[in-house]
Parts: structure tokens; C-alpha cells; sequence
């Protein structure tokens, strides 16, 4: 079978740079795109706890937009008409040219700070508001009544599915073999369709998995930890961990 | 003259037609094949060890690689009809989301159920079927469909195999334009009709959330 032709196996091996460069830009896609997400995100799921009615519906706009249009369609957007629109803003004489890094790092992330501020948002208002008034009585000062009480309890809440997001913006990040690329996705693409060999395919899951498995793991430590929580929170972690898989892109 | 003709719109909607039939097909055959592999991982104990062992092996693969690289191997190894090629490689990976989706509904129903189901006589199977699954679905329920708007949001990935979804319909028709406005009016309308379907998935999901708080 060819799969297992090891002729086809060296010639794989001998092209290693093409995926290596693939591996290094999708690894700086994700990081960028990571950091977007997690600060845009915290922003908004901010936004959604204040009791400003206008940073509400900015937050509530952007979330269902963001997580119910497709992430492709986003991303194809900004690659056909996002040079289209910079020249009419800038007004220059020719389609300013935007570089895959960027639509990559803009996709994923401005995706994902969708899911994230959801995350976000649950966090917080799962901590009890009794939980602070107690605290305050207790003589803690605010600061140490989140240092100690609230924050503790959030992370331990948000982590799980904060990761599985981290996993999702991994994978997402092969969106960007669909238009300018350069990433993993991409290379490997390019080395079957020149060779025809599905090899390529292989090699390319056997990266992503490199990459994605220790962060699933990490997600079912988080989730077992946060599990040994008290027994009356158990329900509604789970229900959290199962919408978070059910957010799964 | 713009590109919205009755032709050129006709042409995108029976796009999104197939974006809805190539999704529909995919999350039956997800949810079913998802159910089995739950269940092999959860039950299959003592010498059917091996089973579980390899769901999970399916599961942890198909959730650690992208959806566009088992579209495209699917596209690459499988001749056929493209709704064909899609629904199987849809089904491949949406499939391990649903076994890990049901797993999680299957752990937080209490063993007691079981042993009480076993106690009256019912078998694995009769239980399964009669006792703890329909609770199961209940329970899970807002997690499979919000696993379908991934699926729907993920079939325009197929644009990249040339499957005419709507998506796909959709660049065949601004390909005919060099205009910014009439470009942008497209994805106005690509981006109006897929959040449509999935906000309407969403809507109808919280409804049913809060008619089990309600309840």
C-alpha cells in the first residue's frame, strides 16, 4: 500500500523544511492570536458584568456575530475585501496587500475573544455575590477579598474551557490554507498536491497533534481538578465543561 | 447592474441549501456514531478493553487535528459525489465531539439508575436504550446543537475542496465583479443568511434551557 512505501516515506522526510516552516509560522499565528483573544476577550466579558446598558449591547453584538458567522467566511472577508477597503480609506493608488500573518493573527483571534469573553463572563458571575460580602465582613480589604476569595474560585472555573478554547484557536488557525497561507495546513497541502503523496497529510496531522494533545490533556487535568470542587457546584461545572466542548470551533 | 440577479441569487441560495443538507447529514450520522463511541469508551471494561482504548484513540485524534486537514485527506483518498465526500468527512471528526459531548451526560447520570434498571431485570442493552440514554439526550441536548452551528459554521471550510456550498456559490458570483460595493454587498448577504440559521439555532437552544429551569 502506498501509505507504508517507505521510498515515499524518504521523500516525505527529505522535504521536513517546507512542514518545519509551516509548524514555525502556525506556532507564531497561534501565540499572536492567542494573546489578541485573551485581551480582547477579557475586555468584553468585562463589559458584561459592568452596568453600563452601552458596553452591554457592544458585548452582546460582538459575541453573536463573532460565534455565529463562520470563522472562514471572516477570514475570507478580510483577505477579498479588506485590501479593497484600506485603499479607499488611505486612498492609495493600489490594494494595500495585507500580510497572511496578520489575517491569520486578526481571524482566529477576534474569533475566539468571542468565545472567550463568554467565558469570561461565566466565570465571574458564577462566584456568588455572598462570597465578597462575606469576605468584606471578614475584615478582608477588597483587594485581598479578590486575591484570596473570588479570583481562586474564578480560575478554577475558567481554566478548563479557557484551555479548550486555547485548542480550538489551534486548529482554527489552519483557516488560513483556504487563502494566502504559509501555515502548516498549507505547506502540507502544497507538498501532496506537488508529489501526490498522502504522506504529507500524515506528517501534517501527526504536527498538529504535537501541538494539540498536550493542551487537551491539560484540559482534562484542569476539569478532573476543578471537579473535586463541592459537591453543589459539580452540575454546573460539567454543564460548563460540555458547553465548552459543544463550542468546540 | 449589480450582481443581485434573480440567476445570480438563485444560484447562491441553492448553495446554502446544500451547506443545509451536506449539515443535517453529517450531525444524524455524528450523533449516532458519536453515541456508540461513547458508549465503547464509557462501558467497554475487563475484555473489551481494547475497544474502549481505541475510541478514545479516535476521539483524541479527531479533536487534536483540524477539520480542514480530514477534509481535504478525505478529498484526497475517496472518489465520489462531493455531498458524499463531505458528509464522510464531516462525520469522521464531528463524531468524536459528540462521543465526548454524550460521554459527559453519561457521567453525570447517577449510578444508581443503572443498578436500579439492572435490579428489575433490564439488560445492558434494554437499559441503555430504555433507562439512561433518554436521559442523556435531555441533559445534553444544548450542547449537541450548539455543536450543530459548529457544523454548519464549519461546512464553508468545503469552499476549499470546491463542493458548491454557499460559500463557494457566493465567490463564483463576486468573481464576476471587481466593484468594492458590490463585493461587500455579497458578504452582507453571506454573513446575514448564515447568522439567520445559526442564531436561530442559538435562540431556540436558550428557549429550551430555560424551559428545564423553568420545569
Amino acid at each position: 500500500m502506498d501509505l507504508f512505501d517507505p521510498m515515499r516515506w524518504q521523500q516525505t522526510l527529505a522535504n521536513m523544511d517546507m512542514f518545519w516552516e509551516g509548524f514555525g509560522f502556525t506556532l507564531r499565528v497561534v501565540l499572536a492570536g492567542l494573546a489578541l483573544a485573551l485581551v480582547l476577550g477579557t475586555v468584553l466579558g468585562i463589559f458584561s458584568t459592568t452596568r453600563s446598558k452601552v458596553l452591554h449591547a457592544i458585548n452582546r453584538v460582538y459575541v453573536e456575530f463573532y460565534q455565529n458567522t463562520p470563522l472562514p467566511v471572516q477570514v475570507f472577508f478580510m483577505y477579498a475585501a479588506g485590501p479593497l477597503i484600506l485603499q479607499r480609506v488611505t486612498g492609495a493608488s493600489d490594494p494595500v496587500r495585507i500580510a497572511s500573518f496578520t489575517l491569520g493573527t486578526l481571524g482566529v483571534g477576534l474569533y475566539h475573544a468571542a468565545y472567550i469573553s463568554e467565558v469570561i463572563r461565566q466565570g465571574i458571575e458564577s462566584v456568588p455575590r455572598g462570597q465578597m460580602e462575606a469576605a468584606l465582613s471578614q475584615g478582608f480589604s477588597r483587594a485581598q477579598a479578590y486575591r484570596y476569595v473570588i479570583l481562586p474560585q474564578t480560575f478554577r472555573i475558567i481554566l478548563p474551557p479557557l484551555c479548550n478554547q486555547a485548542l480550538n484557536l489551534v486548529k482554527n488557525t489552519s483557516v488560513l490554507a483556504l487563502i494566502a497561507g504559509g501555515d502548516l495546513m498549507y505547506n502540507a497541502d502544497n507538498f501532496v498536491s506537488t508529489y501526490g503523496y498522502l504522506q504529507g497529510y500524515v506528517m501534517c496531522c501527526l504536527l498538529y497533534f504535537l501541538i494539540c494533545f498536550p493542551l487537551a490533556l491539560l484540559v482534562q487535568h484542569l476539569e478532573r481538578s476543578s471537579s473535586r470542587t463541592p459537591r453543589r457546584r459539580r452540575r454546573a461545572v460539567a454543564a460548563q465543561a460540555g458547553q465548552a466542548a459543544g463550542g468546540e470551533a | 447592474m449589480g450582481v443581485f440577479t434573480a440567476t445570480n441569487v438563485a444560484f447562491m441560495l441553492g448553495g446554502f441549501v446544500k451547506t443545509i443538507e451536506i449539515s443535517a447529514l453529517s450531525i444524524i450520522l455524528s450523533v449516532a456514531l458519536g453515541t456508540v463511541l461513547a458508549m465503547v469508551k464509557q462501558y467497554c471494561t475487563g475484555r473489551l478493553r481494547v475497544l474502549s482504548v481505541i475510541a478514545s484513540a479516535y476521539i483524541e485524534l479527531f479533536r487534536c487535528t483540524p477539520n480542514l486537514l480530514w477534509i481535504l485527506f478525505v478529498y484526497f483518498t475517496v472518489k465520489g459525489n462531493d455531498v458524499l465526500i463531505s458528509v464522510l468527512a464531516f462525520t469522521l471528526f464531528t463524531s468524536a465531539v459528540m462521543a465526548e459531548i454524550v460521554r459527559g451526560g453519561l457521567n453525570s447520570i447517577p449510578k444508581s439508575q443503572f443498578e436500579a434498571a439492572q435490579s428489575q431485570g433490564f439488560g445492558f442493552f434494554q437499559s441503555m436504550r430504555l433507562i439512561i440514554l433518554p436521559q442523556t439526550f435531555k441533559l445534553i441536548i444544548p450542547a449537541l446543537f450548539g455543536q450543530c452551528t459548529t457544523v454548519v459554521k464549519d461546512s464553508s471550510y468545503l469552499a476549499g475542496i470546491n463542493v458548491a456550498e454557499f460559500m463557494y456559490t457566493s465567490k463564483v458570483i463576486m468573481a464576476t465583479t471587481t466593484s468594492l460595493d458590490q463585493i461587500l454587498l455579497v458578504y452582507g448577504f453571506i454573513f446575514l443568511l448564515y447568522f439567520a440559521l445559526n442564531f436561530g439555532i442559538s435562540l431556540a437552544v436558550r428557549r429550551y434551557q430555560r424551559s428545564l429551569v423553568a420545569a
